[in-house]
């Protein structure tokens, strides 16, 4: 499906607003969206709310005999999948740039700042050692994937615990999680990457662009780095000039943002730590939100419920094997079908149109007048036909429409929608 | 009939169900008696002699006689004929102009469909620009088709508009409850400060304002109507007012 396109007027009241140093939500230039980290049942389950994106990651592992060159360490593996929930704009199954984009992003930032002990993941040398797999799904596409991506896949690293192994001269022991307790990975820092959205090439700065400020930025300047001032990575796309001066300024501003996220990860890292040693109920069910979409909403709606064992017995015992023949086939003659009409406006809000009718409906209104006469003959004559009769359309009509008036002995009996346009006569025919 | 129907207020129905009214299979011959008519809205479909759920929703009954579920949620537009909507020119090709409005295709409007136009005089439509359209051509066999004059040849209101305002979506629901006859929403909206405001029912809004912060704080406040109760919703109301005075 295409993405909703941007209009001309909405473009230029966002650049409007930003040079008056306004935000759509109402933020600050260098503030972020709310954040909420979240953790799911599993160890290495995590999902992070940036005010409307939602992204989810998972850690996973397995054991693998390790690279050629790299005979001691173990392998990380990340990948970002970007679902068709998110938005009308993405693809099931085709890697468009903007998913290959940030793929390499979420690399270069995990694996080359080398943020994870891969020694620690050998087990046997040569032979078996840990593949650290991290999956993140993009939930919601409201702008600042990169960021929530970068969060989610960091947290869900401290948060993963990996089996542990024993090792006994040859031998090698997976334990599973019930006989000894699951280990951390080890971690040395946490690299968040923050992104800087540039205006009017480069005049204008925004922390954190949402989705409507990300279509009308000119480019994209991405920072990650960890609470020690260490900057991981740096990209810049979009092709806008940058002076040295801003580079350094948003590098300073990331430095704060930093290690505001980090202290927030840390904390939500010791909550989700609490709750799970006080044996408290944890993880997706308890952590989702009640999500109320309207205050007048109750929680419990009732649904008619009494009968439906006995409904659905009665309906399973009165099906018939589907008929192999249908009794009395419709034939549309060849060459016609009937178009839909389509829906009504049924909320009966505007009175008012119906006295403006279109000027087409004028010439149907002759074919009624000679119609109405007909249709006690049509109505009794349905009777007759009883179980024969079959309904095809599935248009809102009630009344059957004669087009042949003068002859109401024969046996076509023909249907057509009171609303068409003159031209085709279109017609149904049934075997009597 | 309505003490069924009354029943079933409040009532979650899924698509598939039946809601049947159960009529008195005795009329009394002294008392007069009225036929009573009870208007199916939208999610209900009539089949014969009963009606169907088509969309999960829970019941509600507005008037007395009026019947209806309620959907205000959805954000999904599927074209009526009739309805005026929002959409932005995305092709401009030949005599046709493709516009988008937010459903499964694209609708057509012919650059003939405007005010004044003729094959000399073509409007002054470019790729990007928003214009208030009407249906003539909306069904499921179609391509939905666009006008932006009434029957008359008038313009009525309709075609191209836009610069300096705001653009954004909100459910349909909400759409219908500002576009209904007696609005507290509207009323509410009228006396906190002049403004021009579109409402297309494909639940895409414009806004203008006589500066860019009052025209953000409008569409703010009207993106969060849709999940407030009427005090609060006043209560903010009455805030923002003073706010800004």
């Amino acid at each position: 499906m295409k993405e909703t396109p941007l209009s001309n007027c909405e473009r230029d009241f966002l650049l409007k607003a930003i040079e008056e140093k306004k935000r759509l939500d109402g933020r600050q230039t260098y503030d972020y969206r709310k954040m909420k980290i979240t953790f799911g049942t599993d160890y290495g389950c995590c999902f992070v709310d940036l005010g409307k994106t939602r992204v989810m990651a998972q850690v996973s592992c397995e054991l693998v005999v390790p690279k050629e060159s790299r005979p001691n360490e173990g392998i990380m593996f990340f990948n970002i999948e970007l679902s068709p929930m998110a938005s009308p704009a993405f693809e099931q199954g085709r890697q468009s740039e903007l998913s290959v984009k940030l793929n390499r992003q979420l690399e270069r930032c995990l694996r080359n700042s080398k943020c994870i002990d891969t020694e620690s993941l050998c087990v046997v040398s040569g032979e078996k050692v840990w593949q650290i797999r991290v999956d993140v799904h993009m939930l919601n596409h409201d702008g600042n994937l990169m960021d929530a991506a970068s969060i989610a896949a960091i947290t869900a690293l401290c948060h993963f615990r990996r089996p542990d192994v024993g090792i006994q001269g040859d031998e090698v022991t997976v334990y599973s999680p019930e006989e000894r307790d699951p280990i951390p990975l080890s971690i040395y820092h946490m690299p968040i990457s923050v992104s800087f959205s540039f205006f009017q090439q480069g005049t204008y700065l925004l922390v954190d662009p949402c989705e409507r400020e990300e279509r009308v930025m000119d480019g994209l300047l991405m920072i990650a780095m960890n609470k020690h001032r260490e900057i991981c990575s740096i990209q810049s796309s979009g092709g806008i000039m940058l002076l040295k001066e801003q580079v350094m300024r948003c590098s300073k501003i990331a430095s704060v943002k930093v290690s505001e996220i980090t202290e927030l990860i840390s904390k939500a890292l010791e909550n989700d730590k609490k709750a799970r040693k006080a044996g408290e109920r944890c993880g997706f069910a308890e952590s989702m939100p009640q999500e109320r979409i309207t205050a007048l909403k109750t929680y419990e709606t009732p649904v008619e419920m009494t009968d439906v064992s006995d409904r659905a017995n009665d309906i399973v015992q009165k099906a018939e094997a589907p008929p192999q023949m249908v009794p009395s086939p419709v034939v549309p003659v060849p060459g016609v079908g009937q178009v839909g009409q389509g829906l009504q406006n049924t909320w009966g809000l505007e009175e008012g149109d119906e006295e403006e009718e279109e000027e087409n409906d004028s010439s149907d209104e002759d074919q009624e007048e000679q119609v109405t006469e007909m249709k006690e003959k049509q109505h009794e004559k349905m009777e007759i036909r009883g179980g024969d009769v079959v309904e095809i359309s599935d248009s809102e009509e009630e009344e059957v429409v004669i087009l042949h008036p003068e002859i109401p002995d024969k046996a076509p009996i023909t249907k057509s929608s009171s609303h068409q346009k003159g031209a085709a006569a279109l017609k149904k025919r049934q075997k009597k | 009939m309505f003490s069924s129907l009354k029943d079933k207020v409040g009532q979650v129905l899924l698509p598939g169900d039946e809601f049947s009214f159960d009529t008195e299979d005795t009329i009394s011959l002294t008392t007069p008696v009225k036929p009573e008519k009870v208007v199916c809205g939208p999610g209900l479909r009539r089949s014969g002699t009963d009606c169907r759920c088509v969309k999960a929703a829970s019941c509600d009954t507005k008037l007395p006689t009026f019947c209806t579920h309620n959907t205000q949620h959805q954000r999904h537009y599927v074209p009526v004929k009739g309805e005026t909507v929002i959409g932005i020119v995305t092709v401009k090709s030949g005599d046709i102009f493709k516009v988008d409005f937010g459903g499964s295709e694209q609708a057509s409007l012919s650059y003939l469909a405007f005010e004044g136009a003729t094959k000399r005089n073509r409007p002054n439509v470019q790729v990007g620009d928003l214009v208030f359209a009407q249906f003539v051509v909306a069904n499921k066999d179609m391509e939905p088709e666009l006008v932006c004059v009434d029957s008359g040849g008038r313009a009525n209101g309709m075609g191209v508009f836009g610069g300096g305002g705001l653009l954004f979506t909100v459910s349909l629901g909400l759409v219908r409850r500002l576009l209904s006859p007696q609005s507290d929403l509207m009323q509410d909206l009228q006396k906190l400060f002049p403004c021009e405001l579109v409402v297309g029912m494909n639940g895409r809004l414009w806004v203008r304002s006589s500066s860019t912060q009052r025209t953000l704080i409008i569409a703010n406040l009207l993106q969060s109507c849709e999940t407030m109760t009427a005090p609060q919703r006043k209560a903010l109301f009455a805030r923002v007012a003073e706010g800004t005075l």
